[in-house]
């Protein structure tokens, strides 16, 4: 030993990095100092206004009262495609979060999901959902896998501000896909706005593509109900859907020079005043005014024109779940959880009254127009308990909550469905790019290409 | 370590003969009693954090690439993930992008710098002020600088550029809306923000040049022109190799500026080998094809790596200038 005391600092550095790392290991220990089950529970998206986090800390204690040995956690949380399969890997999804329908059947398959069938029958809720939305989270085994929260339909969303200055009626919106397409170029030429816009990156140029195919009468997917499908995505209303897109953009000069927006941007270069029209679910309304800031006075909500001899509104939601790797002390907690903040609303009245209130007081948007995963007379009533303390403009939604039950709700293609989408999020791309694109030809390959995603 | 030292005696016995002025092995008592011990626990930490963080997942990632996995459950499918990307159509296109990307990048971005560096050369004052001028583009943040840009580039006719284009008379470009335009857009906001970096490269090299030479041009009546072309490029010349092989070996690895302007649109236009692999393996909700992209990843290391073995052969040559 030439030098003791060089060794010595080695041995410190190591036991420093050592400790480091030691650092770096997954906490997964349940329960913390005071006893409490710890429960670590999904919000709203990162980039919410203060108030949402005000109604939220006003929830959790309400809970946490009514629930002594249960702590709370509040994770920002947004259902994101390119992160969620990591998350769920890494283990570092909340306890409790929300799924798309259209994911909720593939993640049962994979069993990434907690049985909860028990739960929704000690609860008694079983028999007393929507059946066609029950379905979407029964596995093949029969058991259940979440709860079904919140559904919305498809509905065209527009600038009452915009219409006036057009000289359109902003209370006599557009009911066909001609009268969207005048109004778009009224729009345009009156303001240099964009009269009309539609979502094409990330998978939600198929989404939106779909919905219009549905719209006017056409499927993207025949369901063959044994987990296979086949593409029919060269069809004629997808086709005239494409066509509108293209006379818009080429012929019309209505669309808009952006042809790179997402849920998000489409969202917020609407709340900035920036677009007509343009079609996206029908809950939108709180992140609109949450997350972007839109004034309330500039929204209007319409359905989306129906044409053709099968038309349907496409439809989603999602559903409450849990992750499948909680020990049961955490379950039970996370059951109580989704039963007191996402169920009881929905049947409730005094629930829903003290969900309302708590919402109103935070400045937080309610009475947005849902479609009820329960009956529409639950829906109906739930609405008139809480009526005092709606805030949304419900008249400037009028023209969609009337005339929504008149639509028959489509669910969107279940088989293999975000990575179809991304193929046609290029077909759109093309259209809306290239003036000269044969949309014929555009069909034909990517129904090929979609067939051989679904053989896989 | 539990050789005896007859058995280590008979290995090294065993071993070819030692090339000439190569030192004797040393055995362990001596490397212990030089202060090795002490040596090996000063590497230990370094060495537990390359292995935990930088080799174990390329190897995990070579494993991988081996499997059908969702990071849950994985099977071994063999070679499958390396025949279906490499007859997928898709990648051709995303090679074709990238060697797209790096044709211009060298267009726009190998001759800008160069002429930059030589024309701040020349200049007698505020030399600090051009380099820090020049520099600048390389301190802000990337994503900043792309976001910024992107606003630049709104195809609305009041759009930044569109309103400096509309000053001279040309009509308003869609940019990085349209399949054609978008590439170019893009290389010239990744030049604007890597010329930097490049410029003061030059300007040390430019450093490096003899005076005599220009010198000795002048007498024989060259003008600025006629230096800058027969003294200060052949002197260049290995530092401009260097940086070319440089710039080939970042472009094929080019994410940031297509994943941030366009996510590889429109219509695939911009889809990079890199974004290729990313879209494998996170566009879809429910875990992607981790496989086939790790696939991709190690193709692509591969080629990256022969490039970097050319350049450190070349370096080795050049390492005279």
């Amino acid at each position: 030993m030439k030098s003791p005391k060089r060794t010595l600092v080695a041995g410190v550095a190591v036991l420093a990095t050592v400790t480091a790392l030691a650092g770096c290991s997954a906490g997964g220990d349940e329960g913390s100092a005071s006893g409490k089950t710890e429960l670590r529970v999904a919000t709203f998206p990162p980039g919410a206004d203060a108030a949402a986090y005000d109604a939220f800390a006003a929830q959790e204690k309400q809970f946490e009262k009514e629930h002594p040995d249960i702590d709370i956690i509040g994770v920002e949380y947004e259902w994101e495609g390119p992160t969620f399969a990591v998350q769920l890997a890494g283990g570092s999804l909340p306890d409790v979060f929300t799924v798309p329908f259209t994911d909720s059947k593939t993640l049962l398959e994979n069993g990434q999901l907690m049985d909860v069938t028990d739960a929704i029958d000690e609860l008694g809720y079983t028999d007393r959902f929507n059946p066609i939305i029950l379905d979407g989270v029964t596995g093949d085994d029969g058991k259940l896998y979440g709860f079904p929260r919140q559904a919305y339909a498809a509905a065209l969303h527009y600038n009452r501000d915009l219409f006036e200055q057009a000289g359109l009626d902003p209370d006599n919106p557009p009911q066909t896909w001609d009268e969207i397409r005048e109004a778009a170029k009224a729009i345009t030429d009156a303001t240099g706005k964009a009269g009309y816009a539609q979502m094409a990156i990330n998978n939600t140029g198929g989404w939106q593509l779909t919905s219009q195919t549905v719209a006017r009468g056409g499927r993207t997917q025949t369901d063959n109900g044994d987990g296979t499908a086949e593409s029919t995505i060269d069809n004629d209303a997808t086709k005239a859907a494409l066509q509108f897109l293209h006379d818009l953009k080429w012929t019309d000069g209505s669309f808009g020079s952006k042809v790179d927006l997402d849920w998000g941007t489409i969202n917020q270069e609407f709340a900035a005043g920036n677009i007509g029209m343009y079609t996206s679910g029908s809950d939108i309304y709180t992140a609109l005014v949450r997350d972007f800031g839109m004034d309330s006075a500039i929204y209007g909500m319409t359905v989306v024109p129906l044409e053709g001899d099968d038309p349907g509104t496409l439809g989603g939601g999602d559903i409450a779940v849990m992750s499948p790797t909680i020990d049961e002390t955490t379950k039970a907690a996370g059951v109580e959880w989704i039963d007191w903040y996402y169920m009881q609303k929905l049947m409730d009245k005094d629930a829903a009254v003290l969900d309302a209130k708590t919402l109103d007081e935070s400045g937080q948007a309610v009475g947005t127009p849902l479609l009820p995963v329960l009956s529409r007379e639950l829906y109906d009533e739930s609405q008139e308990w809480i009526a005092d303390y709606i805030n949304v403009p419900v008249d400037q939604m009028k023209p969609f909550s009337e005339r929504i039950w008149d639509q028959t709700p489509v669910g969107e293609p279940k088989v293999k469905t975000q990575e179809v989408y991304s193929l046609l999020d290029s077909v759109v791309q093309t259209v809306l790019t290239d003036q000269n694109a044969d949309i014929d030809a555009l069909l034909a390959q990517v129904q090929t290409e979609a067939q051989a995603k679904l053989d896989e | 370590m539990t050789m005896t030292l007859s058995e280590q005696r008979a290995a090294v016995e065993d071993s070819p003969p030692p090339a000439a002025r190569r030192p004797r092995r040393r055995s362990p008592l001596t490397w212990y009693r030089g202060g090795g011990l002490a040596n090996l626990v000063f590497v230990l930490p370094m060495l537990f954090v390359f292995v935990f963080f930088s080799w174990s997942p390329i190897v995990q990632s070579v494993i991988m690439s081996l499997q059908k996995t969702n990071l849950i459950v994985a099977e071994w499918v063999g070679f499958d993930n390396y025949l279906a990307v490499i007859g997928d159509p898709e990648l051709g296109r995303a090679v074709i992008n990238t060697l797209w990307f790096a044709v211009l990048a060298l267009l726009f971005g190998f001759p800008l710098p160069l002429l930059i560096a030589v024309l701040m050369s020349e200049v007698r004052r505020g030399k600090g002020l051009y380099s820090a001028l020049a520099y600048l583009p390389v301190v802000i943040p990337p994503v900043v600088a792309v976001l910024l840009w992107k606003f630049f580039y709104s195809a609305d006719p009041s759009g930044v550029f569109n309103t400096v284009l509309g000053w001279v008379g040309i009509p308003p470009q869609p940019w990085i809306q349209d399949a054609v335009q978008a590439m170019p857009s893009l290389v010239l906001e990744a030049t604007w923000a890597g010329a930097g970096g490049s410029i003061i490269i030059y300007l040390a090299a430019l450093l490096g040049v003899p005076p005599e030479l220009y010198d000795a041009a002048e007498v024989d009546g060259a003008g600025i022109w006629k230096k800058v072309w027969h003294v200060t490029l052949p002197q260049l010349r290995g530092i401009l190799f260097i940086m070319l092989i440089l710039q080939v070996i970042a472009t094929a690895q080019v994410f940031l500026e297509p994943f941030l302007f366009t996510g590889g649109g429109p219509a695939g236009a911009t889809k990079t080998v890199l974004l290729y692999i990313y879209d494998k393996a996170f566009r879809n909700s429910l875990g992607g094809d981790y496989g086939e992209a790790t696939a991709v990843s190690v193709l692509l290391a591969i080629v990256l790596a022969v490039l970097s073995w050319l350049y450190f052969k070349l370096t080795d040559r050049w390492s005279t200038t």
